[in-house]
């Protein structure tokens, strides 16, 4: 069993704050972590590799110090990473950066043998587009089973459990397949010092536009048709009242009677 | 000279703090209020390899240093005080004299599983006599044919019980007084060897304290460890080492009590203004978190003198003095700055409170500390 991992390093949103001059992110301080639905879809794979014979790559692009992130994947499982990093790939949107993923998963696979099965994390924490995992699926022309949250192996199919606003399904595919990972019923394991120190000490290789042989007009900012006009804060809704009245019963009392006036209970 | 982490420690630290934050920190009020002993944490961190920091791959451990593992310990320590005195007794005080003192046959047979986290590790030296005064040991310990044959009780054992393994000490020559102590290595179940009574603690109440005793325990001549009467010796050295831990454990109380009361002072309300707008908040946070940073590089300090091969002794006791007092000085004053709300249980800052102050006592009162350093100034 083949398996790729592909994840993104994104700023720790829990902890981004936002220049209110210019609306955009202060990035400097801001920790950077593997994405989290990415770290779900390393773990369902290391799952599956605790229970049969099977290798994981992992793949991200981005700048170099992405290798940070791949480290931290190379101490929960992963057996080995790619970086794919070219200044012709910066300012790449979804549709390119989907387009990208899919040549350097070629490049890799030259490398590593052809994969069985690509997990994606569902969306980034950052962009929240759940856009480039279904591309790159696109690109490859493989099937696609999106938001799962477990996952099967059997002889050569898969059998996913996708997680909808109306409940669960129970999919099938053959392979090769891409998923799309959600939230399992577990967390990622941890890293033990063994595997942090190799993992530290681990060369990752760095795969340029030469050795990924992505056609630059399909790339980085020209590959992108998909443009922000505008960033900006939504405005607090301040129409609320605040009801503190000296005893708590009180401003129940008041809220209760509010709540009748208008009709809502 | 650098002050800078290199990047193994740093990714170290993160990983320790991750786990602290999310597996410790959930448990402490809870195991501290019922001092019940953590047994899910301790097979969490042995699979995660932290029994075993300092100590070379071949015997189970990781291949890390000293400072990781006061590392470890103090980012054990800053959400829970307990937890890190378990990782603290098992690696310096058990562990590390096998690691150092033992044969070959011992260290496959002690510190491989020791070190590994298969089996948890206690030290006995302290007796109800024998205290700061750990010469005057009452234990015996005498050769017959193929056995030793141990008599006695020690007082105060940290994870007596949960331990399987324990570094103890007995007289072997009662003339000799300290020249006259031994060491020897003993598993839990050997015959005559039994845990008595469970201590019940001011603070780290979840951590195991008990007595050891022994009545007629027969022990196989080959667990003793280094020399016949040389017991003493090994006793000093393993708590030199010990001393870091320690220190390190006082550090993480002092920090995660400053963690506590920062976020506190700058939400609460009083005079129509946040706590954290009085400049004697400021002043008394500020005052505090140099204190602590103090006290870590003087840790720090210590543990790469000990990973260098240097001397290190009088730095372990300048490091254990000043974090242990800083770590009873910062918390009392960080329940000051949560006021009433800082007393009660609804907060973790009392606890943290309690846990500090043993710092100040055990693995060498703060006056054996000052001994040890005036002694290597050479005052006489």
């Amino acid at each position: 069993m083949n398996i790729l991992v592909c994840v993104k390093q994104v700023p720790d949103t829990t902890e981004i704050k936002i220049n209110p001059e210019t609306n955009t992110l202060i990035r400097e301080g801001v920790p950077s972590i593997v994405n989290t639905f990415d770290a779900f879809a390393l773990e369902m794979a290391a799952r599956i590799k605790d229970t049969q014979d099977a290798k994981i790559v992992v793949m991200s692009m981005g700048p170099d110090q992405a290798k940070k992130a791949l480290k931290e994947c190379l101490a929960v499982g992963a057996d080995k990473a790619y970086l794919v990093s070219d200044r012709a790939f910066s300012g790449s949107d979804t549709l390119a950066t989907g387009y990208i993923l899919s040549e350097a998963m070629k490049a890799v696979e030259a490398q590593e043998g052809p994969f069985d099965i690509i997990f994606c994390g569902k969306q980034a924490i950052d962009g929240d587009t759940a856009q480039t995992g279904p591309q790159l699926a696109e690109h490859l022309d493989y099937p696609q089973i999106t938001c799962i949250s477990d996952i099967t192996v059997e002889d050569a199919k898969i059998r996913a459990t996708r997680e909808t606003e109306y409940g669960k399904e129970i999919w099938e595919s053959s392979m090769p397949v891409l998923v799309t990972v959600t939230k399992p019923p577990y967390e990622p394991r941890y890293p033990t010092i063994k595997t942090k120190m190799a993992a530290n000490k681990a060369e990752i290789p760095v795969l340029t536009i030469a050795e990924v042989k992505a056609d630059p007009e399909k790339s980085g900012l020209k590959g992108s048709p998909t443009r922000v006009k505008k960033t900006y804060v939504p405005v607090l809704n301040k129409n609320g009242i605040i009801i503190k009245e000296e005893m708590a019963a009180d401003s129940a009392k008041k809220l209760a009677g509010l709540l009748s006036d208008a009709g809502l209970v | 000279m650098d002050f800078k982490q290199d990047e193994m420690h740093q990714d170290l630290i993160d990983m320790y703090r991750d786990f602290a934050q999310n597996e410790v920190k959930p448990l402490a009020a809870e195991i501290d209020e019922n001092e019940r002993f953590p047994d899910e944490t301790v097979v969490k961190m042995a699979e995660m390899g932290l029994l075993g920091i300092p100590f070379p791959e071949e015997y189970g451990g990781t291949s890390m240093d000293n400072l990781s593992y006061a590392q470890c310990v103090e980012e054990l320590s800053r959400v829970c005080a307990t937890t890190g005195v378990i990782v603290s007794a098992h690696t310096s005080l058990c562990a590390w004299p096998i690691y150092a003192f033992g044969t070959e046959e011992q260290k496959q047979k002690y510190l491989v599983p020791l070190a590994s986290g298969a089996k948890l590790g206690a030290f006995g030296l302290t007796e109800p006599n024998a205290g700061t005064d750990s010469g005057m040991q009452k234990t015996t310990a005498v050769l017959d044919g193929d056995s030793y044959i141990l008599n006695g009780s020690k007082l105060f054992i940290t994870n007596a019980g949960p331990a399987e393994t324990y570094v103890v000490f007995a007289m072997t020559d009662k003339e000799k007084g300290t020249r006259g102590i031994s060491a020897f290595i003993v598993e839990k179940g050997m015959p005559g060897f039994s845990i008595g009574k469970q201590e019940h603690k001011m603070g780290i109440r979840a951590s195991a304290t008990a007595e050891l005793v022994f009545e007629d325990c027969k022990i196989p001549k080959e667990n003793l460890l280094g020399e016949e009467n040389k017991g003493f010796k090994i006793a000093m050295m393993t708590l030199d080492g010990g001393r870091i831990g320690i220190a390190a454990q006082a550090l993480g109380i002092a920090q995660g009590a400053i963690d506590e009361t920062v976020p506190y002072v700058n939400t609460r309300v009083q005079f129509n203004q946040r706590v954290s707008q009085f400049q004697n908040t400021q002043f008394e946070l500020a005052d505090m978190q140099t204190n602590v940073d103090a006290a870590r590089l003087l840790i720090y300090r210590a543990a790469c003198a000990k990973d260098a091969g240097e001397p290190y002794s009088h730095l372990a006791a300048m490091a254990k003095l000043f974090a242990s007092e800083v770590s009873s000085d910062v918390t009392r004053r960080c329940v000051q700055l949560f006021g009433g709300y800082g007393y009660t249980r609804e907060y973790p800052i009392e606890r943290m409170m309690r846990d500090a102050k043993i710092t100040e006592i055990y693995e060498g009162t703060s006056e054996v500390q000052k001994m040890v350093i005036s002694a290597w100034m050479g005052v006489k």
